[in-house]
C-alpha cells in the first residue's frame, strides 16, 4: 500500500503546513510529522502529509548507479543491445 | 443577499421569461436560418445520402476548469463524436437544463463559450430547448447536444478491417482533460499548469483524406481514456501499446500519481486516436504535426492480430495487460 | 525526480534480470525455488504493472503477502460504517474503500441510496468538514499501516487541539511486523525472503526487521516502488540466499532511516496503544494493530455511538485468507474469474485494484497469455460502464 510521491518543499507556513511542488504542480500539504524540514527539501507526501524527507544524494547516487549498470549492459551486449527484452 | 440576476423557473416554464430568454440570449447568439421564426423543429438541406447523427450529455463538475467550460467541451465533445466517425460536423441542437438561481452571468459565460466553439469548428446550432429544475436538482448547468454531419466518402472505417502490424496513432498527450478537471475538483492543487485538452478534432481528420483508404479506425478516447478506446476495438484485434512511446504532460503525471489513477484511464477531450496501414503512419503523422492541435502527435503501439487483447509492453521490458477502467476515477491513498 | 522513469535506464533492468536469472539458474541446479513474498500492495502493483515477472526466472517466484489495508478490512467494519450513515452521520473516506463488500452493501452502494459519503484523499478534509458544520456528525474511516495512520493521527492531533466534539475516527489500523510474526510461525508458508514495504519501513524504520533476519533467518531487503528498485532488491535477495546469509538490506535508503521517523513514532503512540486485531483471512493477530488510547476514546466511533465491529458474512468459497497468506494464487481459487470479478468483488483481495486477485485479473494473464503461446477466442468484452463519469461532461 501507500502511494507517495517526493515533491520539493517551497513554503513553510506557521501552522505547520506548507507548498510543496513538482512538475509545477502545487500542493498545500501537512509538514508537521518531519523533523525541521527546509525549503528546497524534497519530501514524500502520503494522504495530505509530508511522512519523510528524501535524502537526494542518496537519491542521485542509486540514479547514477542505475546508469552505471545500463551502460555497463550497453557495452557487454555490443550492438544487440537496445532491441528486444530478454525472452520471457 | 447578492442581487445579481439569476435564472428563475419561469425562464424555463414557457411564457414571458421564456421567450425573453430565447430572444435576448440565445437568438442574438446563435440566430441563423434555421431559427428564423423559432420553429419547433429545423429545416435542414443536407448534399449527402450519408448521414452522421450522435448525442452526448454533459454534466462536468466545475463547470468551468483550466483551459475550457461545459460549453465549449459540449460543442467539441458533440462534433468530435461525428468527426471520429468519418462525417463532416455541420449542425448541432442545444439542450440547456439550468437550475434554478443560476447566475445570470454564468449563463451566458456558456453561452459565449459555445458560440466561440461552434464558430472555430464552423457548425450551426439550429434548434434547441432550456428547462429549468429546482434549486438542488441539478448541478448548475447540465447540457445535451445532438449533433449531424454528412460522411466524408472517403473513408470506410471498420474494426474488421484493422490488420496485424497497422499502427496505432494519437493525435496529443492523453489523459489531460481528466486530471485537469480532477484537479479542479478536489480542490487538493494549489497550483497546477495543466489545462484540460478540450478542442475540436475535425481538422485532424481532414488531414487524414489524402490517406484515407488504409485509415481503419478512428476514435475519440473520452471516458475511460485511450484504455477504453483500445479496449472497444479490442473485439476486432488486439494492440500492444509500447510505455515508452506513451505521450504524458508531466503535470498530468504528476496528478495522477498522487492520485492513484492511470492516465490510461482519464479521459481526453481534444484528441483522437487512429489505427492506421504501417506505411503511412509516418506521413500522417507529419500532416497532424503540422496543425497546432496535432503537434503532439506520435505513435503509441501497434494492432497484434486476433486476440482481442490489450497489452502494454514496459520500459524494464515486461508485457502486462491493459485494463479496462472500472467507471469511476477514485483518488486513491493506497 | 522522474528520473527513474527515463527510458535510458532500461538496459539496467535487463542487467538486473540477467544477474537475477543467473543466480536463479544456480539455484535451480541445486532443485531449489526461491519464494519471496511483497508484503506490500503498492509493490504488487508496481510488479504487475511493470510486467516484472516476466524478466524472472521461473524458480524465482514473487508472492503477495497480506499488504493492502483493503484487503485485510472485513465486511464487519463496513457494516459499521454503513450502519453509522443510517443515523445521519456524514462518512469521510479514501476511495480506496468505496468498493469493499460488507455484508450487503458496499459504500458506493449505500451512497447510491442516500447515504452521505464523501471521499477524500487527506484526512484533513474530515477536520475541515466537521469545522465547518458543527451540526454535522462527521466520521472518518481510519484504516490502514503504519504509513497511513501517521497522517490520520496528525490529523486527530489537530482536531484534539482545537476541541472538535463532532469528529469520530473507525480504526482499523494494523502494522506489518506482528503480521510478518504470524507468516513465519504458519507452517504452511514457506518463504524464503521478504520485500519489506518502502513507506511503511520510513515511518517504522529497517530495524523493525531485524528479528526477522536474525531469528527467524530471512533475508529482508527494504525497497522502493520504481521497478528498478525492485529487481535490485530482488537480486541483493538471491546474492544473500546464495551466500547463506540472512540480513536486513536497506535498498530504499534515500527514504528509510534504520530508526525510521521518531516523530511520528512517538504522535503514533501518544495517540494509539496496540490492539488485538482481526486481518482477513489471517483471524486475530495479537498485537498487531492500533487503537485509541482510552485518553482519546471520545473519538472513538465504536465508543461514541456504542457500536462493535462484528466479523461479518464472506463467502463461503472465499478463499483470500489463503491467498493473502500466499498459500495459494488467486486463479486456485474457485471463485477467482468465476462469481469473483473485479466488477463484482467478493473477496477483498479482488476489491483493491492492487489487491492480489485483482492485480492477477489485470496484469498477469497477457503475460501467461504470451508465453504460452496461447491463441484465444477474445472473451466477450462490455461496451465501456456507462455509469456518470463527470470528468467527461
Amino acid at each position: 500500500m501507500c502511494l507517495a510521491i517526493p515533491m520539493q518543499v517551497r513554503t513553510i507556513q506557521a501552522d505547520g503546513f506548507g507548498i510543496v511542488e513538482i512538475d509545477g504542480v502545487q500542493r498545500l500539504v501537512g509538514l508537521t510529522l518531519l523533523d525541521d524540514p527546509q525549503v528546497g527539501d524534497y519530501v514524500i507526501v502520503h494522504a495530505g502529509f509530508a511522512i519523510e524527507i528524501l535524502k537526494e544524494s542518496d537519491a542521485l547516487e542509486r540514479i547514477a548507479l542505475f546508469r552505471e549498470m545500463a551502460q555497463l549492459w550497453e557495452a557487454e551486449q555490443g550492438q544487440s543491445a537496445g532491441q528486444e527484452p530478454p525472452p520471457a | 443577499m447578492d442581487d445579481e440576476r439569476r435564472v428563475l423557473l419561469a425562464h424555463g416554464g414557457g411564457g414571458r421569461l421564456s421567450r425573453e430568454l430565447i430572444d435576448r440570449e440565445i437568438v442574438t447568439r446563435f440566430g441563423c436560418e434555421a431559427l428564423q421564426g423559432l420553429p419547433d423543429a429545423a429545416s435542414l438541406m443536407l448534399d449527402s445520402d450519408s448521414i452522421r447523427f450522435t448525442t452526448d450529455s454533459f454534466v462536468v463538475q466545475p463547470l468551468f476548469f483550466p483551459g475550457g467550460c461545459i460549453g465549449d467541451l459540449a460543442v467539441h465533445g458533440t462534433v468530435n463524436d461525428l468527426s471520429v466517425s468519418g462525417g463532416q460536423p455541420k449542425y448541432l441542437s442545444l439542450g440547456m437544463i439550468l437550475e434554478e438561481g443560476l447566475l445570470w452571468s454564468t449563463l451566458r459565460r456558456v453561452l459565449d463559450a459555445i458560440r466561440a466553439a461552434a464558430q472555430a469548428c464552423g457548425v450551426s446550432i439550429v434548434t434547441g430547448d432550456t428547462k429549468v429544475v429546482r434549486r438542488g436538482q441539478c448541478d448548475g448547468i447540465y447540457l445535451n447536444m445532438a449533433g449531424i454531419g454528412v460522411g466524408l466518402p472517403e473513408f470506410a472505417l471498420s474494426a474488421a478491417s484493422i490488420r496485424p502490424g497497422d499502427a496505432v496513432l494519437v493525435s496529443g498527450t492523453l489523459g489531460d482533460h481528466g486530471m485537469a478537471v480532477l484537479a479542479a475538483r478536489e480542490q487538493l492543487f494549489v497550483e497546477s499548469p495543466l489545462v484540460s485538452d478540450t478542442g475540436p478534432v475535425h481538422r485532424l481528420v481532414a488531414a487524414l483524406t489524402p490517406w484515407a483508404d488504409r485509415v481503419r479506425l478512428m476514435r475519440d478516447p473520452t471516458r475511460g481514456g485511450i484504455a477504453a478506446s483500445l479496449h472497444e476495438c479490442a473485439l476486432a484485434s488486439g494492440f500492444q501499446l509500447e510505455e515508452r512511446a506513451l505521450p504524458f504532460a508531466k503535470s498530468a503525471q504528476v496528478i495522477a500519481e498522487l492520485l492513484g489513477i492511470s492516465l490510461l484511464h482519464s479521459p481526453c477531450e481534444g484528441r483522437i486516436m487512429a489505427v492506421v496501414a504501417d506505411e503511412i503512419a509516418e506521413a500522417v503523422l507529419n500532416a497532424w504535426r503540422a496543425l497546432p492541435e496535432g503537434y503532439g502527435a506520435c505513435r503509441i503501439g501497434s494492432a497484434t492480430g486476433p486476440v482481442g487483447r490489450v497489452t502494454l509492453r514496459t520500459l524494464i521490458g515486461g508485457v502486462t495487460l491493459l485494463d479496462m477502467p472500472h467507471g469511476e476515477l477514485l483518488p486513491r491513498i493506497c | 525526480m522522474n528520473a527513474f522513469q527515463d527510458p535510458t535506464l532500461a538496459a539496467a533492468a535487463r542487467r538486473l534480470s540477467a544477474s537475477i536469472r543467473a543466480s536463479g539458474a544456480l539455484m535451480a541446479e541445486a532443485g531449489r525455488t526461491v519464494r519471496i513474498m511483497e508484503v506490500c500492495g503498492t509493490h504488487t502493483m508496481a510488479i504487475a504493472r511493470s510486467g516484472l515477472r516476466h524478466l524472472l526466472p521461473e524458480n524465482v517466484i514473487l508472492t503477495s503477502g497480506p499488504g493492502c489495508p483493503v484487503c485485510v478490512t472485513g465486511p464487519g467494519y463496513i457494516d459499521v460504517a454503513l450502519t453509522l450513515a443510517e443515523r445521519d452521520v456524514t462518512i469521510v473516506t479514501f476511495g480506496d474503500l468505496l468498493r469493499v463488500p460488507g455484508s450487503r452493501l458496499n459504500l458506493a452502494e449505500a451512497r447510491a441510496r442516500g447515504a452521505k459519503i464523501l471521499v477524500c484523499y487527506s484526512p484533513m478534509e474530515a477536520l475541515q468538514l466537521a469545522k465547518s458544520s458543527p451540526e454535522r456528525q462527521v466520521l472518518f474511516l481510519a484504516i490502514g499501516f503504519e504509513t497511513t495512520a501517521a497522517p490520520i493521527v496528525a490529523m486527530l492531533d489537530q482536531a484534539v487541539q482545537a476541541g472538535i466534539d463532532n469528529l469520530s475516527l473507525l480504526t482499523a489500523f494494523k502494522c506489518v511486523p506482528p503480521a510478518l510474526t504470524a507468516l513465519i510461525a504458519d507452517p504452511e508458508i514457506a518463504i524464503d525472503a521478504f520485500l519489506c514495504p518502502g513507506h511503511v519501513s520510513a515511518i517504522i524504520g529497517a530495524e523493525a526487521y531485524r528479528f526477522v533476519a536474525e531469528a527467524h533467518h530471512i533475508p529482508c531487503v527494504v525497497a522502493g516502488f520504481e521497478p528498478l528498485d525492485i529487481l535490485l532488491a530482488i537480486d541483493g535477495i538471491l546474492t544473500q540466499l546464495k551466500n547463506r546469509v540472512a540480513l536486513v538490506d536497506n535498498q530504499y535508503q534515500r527514504v528509510v532511516r534504520p530508526e525510521g521517523n521518531r516523530k511520528i513514532q512517538s504522535l503514533m503512540a501518544h495517540y494509539l496503544q496496540p490492539a488485538d486485531v482481526d486481518w482477513r483471512g489471517i483471524g486475530i493477530i495479537p498485537q498487531s494493530g492500533l487503537a485509541l488510547r482510552p485518553e482519546y476514546r471520545a473519538f472513538d466511533a465504536e465508543v461514541r455511538f456504542s457500536l462493535t465491529v462484528q466479523s461479518g458474512k464472506i463467502h463461503p468459497d472465499c478463499q483470500c485468507g489463503e491467498v493473502l497468506k500466499g498459500k495459494i494464487t488467486p486463479p486456485e481459487c474457485r471463485l477467482f474469474r468465476h462469481g469473483c470479478h473485479p466488477d463484482h468483488p467478493i473477496g477483498p483481495c479482488m476489491v483493491s485494484s492492487e489487491g492480489t486477485c485483482a492485480a492477477y485479473f489485470h496484469y498477469e494473464q497477457a503475460a501467461s497469455d504470451q508465453q504460452a503461446g496461447r491463441i484465444q477466442q477474445p472473451e466477450p468484452i462490455e461496451p465501456p460502464a456507462r455509469s456518470r463519469d463527470d470528468t467527461h461532461g
